[in-house]
């Protein structure tokens, strides 16, 4: 933090007379927030520069996190490089898993009998639900609700990562979804437990928003606060939510229609205003229509193999070639970039991060507002380092 | 003919002191008092840095309940924490800066290196810019192996750290470093070079443990 | 949606100069690509983005590719009739060509307002090592502002009118681009517990050798 002189009125040689500052006229204030920090969400640093306690400019520094998973998938096989894709969102394994399955099945042209993709459909909107009930808990904690609300999401995460863990032996770390398929199928009662946990996640969304939803000093934070434009969410590459939020109907589900989405019947929720309210309610309602995805998909879900008879999954090596493919993560959309140059590693093995391109805006939102409400924006971005940085 | 060895002073077992506790008599050492008190109060750091982090923060939420064991509060600021839970990889950008919070922690403090990128690089280990193991750096107490460890096994090592702590001594040359008058509780903390950081590692607190192979081993 | 190589005919036409090749995608997956030139690129980029057919407002990805040199061996088989009507003399004939490295950069771009997509352009700089500059498309699509500076980073591609052209994974003071090809990481593999492979070779530097003699004496008699 350094004050630097007055300057002088003119810069005419030899003046003498010095500008005077009133008692309001303060200096800017750098202030470096991160990388360790309570709210950032991981170490992630933004260096926020002050006027009092408005932003006039935020620039983030990333890195902190960057394990080199890019460099270090170029010198792993396809398959050894699923555990890493895990620790990327490292909240949701299961879809980028699924992210990548699907790049690597485009490349090889490997096809995937129906009783996975209905179960890659349905872990993939537990994995919805589990980050978006996260997400308000982390939000509510910028707010500055220390705790509870976290406690409660947690509580519910608790009972999809038993799902998972019965199912894929991790809770977070699943490392479940291959080339043509899934690793194992599901145990017996595992779709029992499933379907209860849907039908009772609807009354917990109850209490959660009759706590939430209308709670007024959630709005006084949030309604107003952040607002971004759909053109320049766009523009700026955003994807998932917080496009939604800004009122663009994107979603990848229905752009794309990957997997089996076609086959299930439901909405994608916009938002009106593009503030950090909108992206919580978007958030929301996106867990209402989850909810109508897993009903649907746990009811026909049909019996088979999980993974196809003709897979190879030894001495794995696709065909020359190149794809992208993209999948509609919970952040975002998050895609995978592959090239193959016929040998048992990728070439160049390239993910698209939906939360640093979500980062592209994070100054845009900020600006002009105070930094507590920089923290709720950057809370509502929903951002996790693990991709941010690779 | 040696000497008669000095009798040590006879000690008592469980059941006399329960007893004696019965009877309203509590008859302790000021070694296991200290420790006592310390070992059921270890504040961590609010430090998370990669997947660990959200066992750790599920190991502080309802289901497993850290606060049970004494670490109700994780701080904000490491001058008010006693614990450093290294939770995730710790990579060559983030080192200095680990090491400075470290630094600002002041003594009796301890370190948690949980999961297998904050003990060795885990499975990122080839990766250039990750730092292949915190203990590199600073004095690491407890090792909690896994990817990431369940926060069970969070809860093991914190225990463990409770019975290394009650262990302690509080006076001679066993005695930790904050009882200690001629250690200090800073240490380096490294620069960025041009490929690597300034230094790799510090020599004071890691040496690589000697491995001689036979060839083709 | 129109094919690449439609897309590619159009360009053509409407920027004369332009040099726009199409680099067909082998394998299943079948996304050909539109190879651009440089001083075209942002023009062609703005008229992707804005033509009423093809609206591509949406770039998802900017991948940053290194092509080393490659020595391309080309073998070359002549075979002369033999005059007295035996068998034709086979001449085979090997000739060696480096075919020179550049740094590749490949956008991905999609349409929000007509939901169609990916058309996927390539840039490639001159060599890897002084020609090295691109124009920048971040003027064009704000998202490639953070993904152009990770490319710059990690490989050395500078971007021309790039707003803020700086290092974004790695620090401020670190000279390698570590995903190139020939990047040779930092040596800390003092200690490996179980290594095997390559790191078993990283490894091997930093254990001391086995005095021969002592070893010998100190072996137990069977």
């Amino acid at each position: 933090m350094s004050f630097s002189d007055p300057s002088p009125l003119s810069a005419a040689p030899g003046a003498s007379v010095r500008a005077v500052h009133d008692e309001f006229h303060g200096d800017l204030l750098e202030v470096s927030m991160g990388p360790h920090h309570p709210s950032t969400h991981g170490v992630f640093r933004m260096m926020v520069t002050l006027d009092g306690e408005t932003v006039v400019k935020l620039k983030p520094v990333f890195g902190y996190l960057h394990r080199n998973h890019e460099k270090i998938g170029e010198n792993t096989s396809y398959l050894a490089s699923m555990p890493y894709t895990d620790r990327l969102d490292y909240l949701c394994s299961m879809t980028n898993n699924w992210a990548y399955a699907l790049a690597v099945e485009k490349l090889a042209g490997q096809a995937v009998p129906e009783r996975a993709e209905y179960l890659r459909v349905i872990l993939a909107e537990l994995t919805r639900l589990l980050n978006h009930t996260c997400l308000a808990g982390f939000l509510l904690q910028d707010c500055g609700a220390s705790g509870t609300p976290l406690m409660y999401a947690f509580r519910e995460r608790e009972k999809i990562l038993d799902l998972f863990e019965s199912l894929s032996g991790s809770r977070m770390m699943c490392n479940y979804q291959r080339f043509g398929g899934c690793r194992v199928d599901a145990p017996a009662g595992w779709l029992e437990a499933a379907r209860t946990l849907t039908d009772g996640y609807g009354r917990f969304l109850d209490e959660y928003e009759t706590l939430l939803t209308g709670n007024e000093i959630l709005m006084a934070r949030t309604q107003g606060i952040g607002r971004l434009s759909a053109k320049l969410a766009v523009s700026a590459g955003v994807t998932g939510p917080l496009l939604r939020a800004a009122g663009v109907g994107y979603d990848l589900r229905k752009v794309d229609g990957y997997g089996f989405y076609p086959r299930f019947d439901f909405r994608v929720p916009l938002g009106a205003h593009g503030d950090t309210y909108d992206r919580y309610m978007v958030r929301v309602l996106e867990m209402r229509e989850s909810i109508k995805i897993l009903q649907q998909a746990l009811r026909d879900i049909p019996a088979g193999p999980v993974m196809d008879p003709k897979a190879k999954l030894r001495g794995f090596r696709p065909k020359p070639g190149e794809v992208y493919s993209r999948i509609e993560g919970p952040k975002g959309e998050i895609g995978f970039h592959l090239i193959s140059e016929g040998g048992p590693n990728p070439y160049r093995y390239r993910v698209r991060p939906p939360s640093l391109i979500n980062l592209t805006i994070l100054e845009d939102l900020c600006l002009g507002h105070s930094i507590a409400d920089a923290v709720v924006i950057l809370g509502s971005i929903d951002i996790v380092l693990g991709e941010v940085d690779r | 003919m040696s000497e008669p060895a000095p009798s040590s002073p006879p000690t008592l077992t469980d059941a006399e002191r329960d007893e004696l506790r019965r009877q309203g008599i509590l008859l302790t050492s000021m070694e296991e008092l200290y420790n006592w008190g310390r070992s059921h109060s270890v504040w961590p750091l609010q430090f998370g840095l990669a997947c660990c982090a959200i066992e750790m923060i599920a190991a502080s939420m309802a289901r497993f309940d850290i606060a049970r064991f004494g670490s109700e509060v994780f701080r904000p600021s490491p001058r008010q924490a006693d614990l450093l839970i290294v939770s995730g990889t710790v990579t060559k950008k983030m080192t200095p800066q680990v090491v400075r919070l470290w630094n600002q922690m002041p003594e009796p403090k301890y370190c948690i290196a949980m999961g297998a990128c904050a003990i060795s690089g885990g499975p990122f280990k080839q990766g250039y810019n990750v730092l292949k193991g915190i203990d590199r750096f600073i004095p690491v107490d407890i090792y909690i192996p896994g990817c990431p460890p369940r926060p069970e096994a969070l809860l093991h090592g914190l225990m463990q750290l409770q019975e290394k702590i009650r262990g302690q001594k509080i006076s001679g040359p066993d005695a930790p470093r904050h009882l200690q008058a001629d250690t200090t509780c800073e240490y380096p903390v490294p620069d960025f070079g041009e490929h690597d950081l300034v230094p790799p590692q510090n020599p004071a607190v890691w040496q690589p443990p000697v491995i001689v192979r036979k060839e083709g081993a | 949606m129109e094919t690449p190589d439609q897309i590619r005919n159009r360009l053509l036409s409407r920027f004369p100069g332009a040099a726009v090749s199409l680099v067909s995608n082998p394998g299943p997956a079948a996304q050909h690509s539109l190879l651009l030139d440089a001083a075209h690129a942002r023009a062609i980029a703005t008229f992707l983005r804005d033509d009423p057919l093809l609206q591509l407002d949406l770039c998802s990805n900017v991948t940053g590719v290194d092509w080393p040199d490659r020595e391309i061996v080309e073998t070359t088989r002549t075979s002369t009739p033999d005059p007295a009507g035996g068998p034709a003399k086979v001449v085979e004939q090997k000739t060696k060509r480096l075919q020179p490295g550049c740094l590749e950069v490949v956008y991905h771009l999609y349409s929000v307002a007509l939901l169609h997509g990916p058309v996927v352009l390539r840039l490639r700089t001159g060599n890897r090592s002084d020609q090295v500059t691109l124009p920048s498309l971040t003027p064009v699509w704000r998202a490639c502002e953070f993904q152009e500076r990770e490319v710059f980073d990690l490989f050395g591609v500078v971007f021309e009118d790039h707003p803020d052209l700086r290092r974004i994974l790695m620090w401020d003071g670190f000279k390698d681009h570590p995903m190139r090809k020939d990047y040779v990481e930092p040596d800390d593999y003092e200690w490996e517990p179980t290594p095997h492979g390559d790191v078993l070779a990283k490894a091997r530097k930093h254990y001391p050798a086995p005095a021969p003699a002592a070893a010998a004496k100190e072996e137990p008699k069977p």
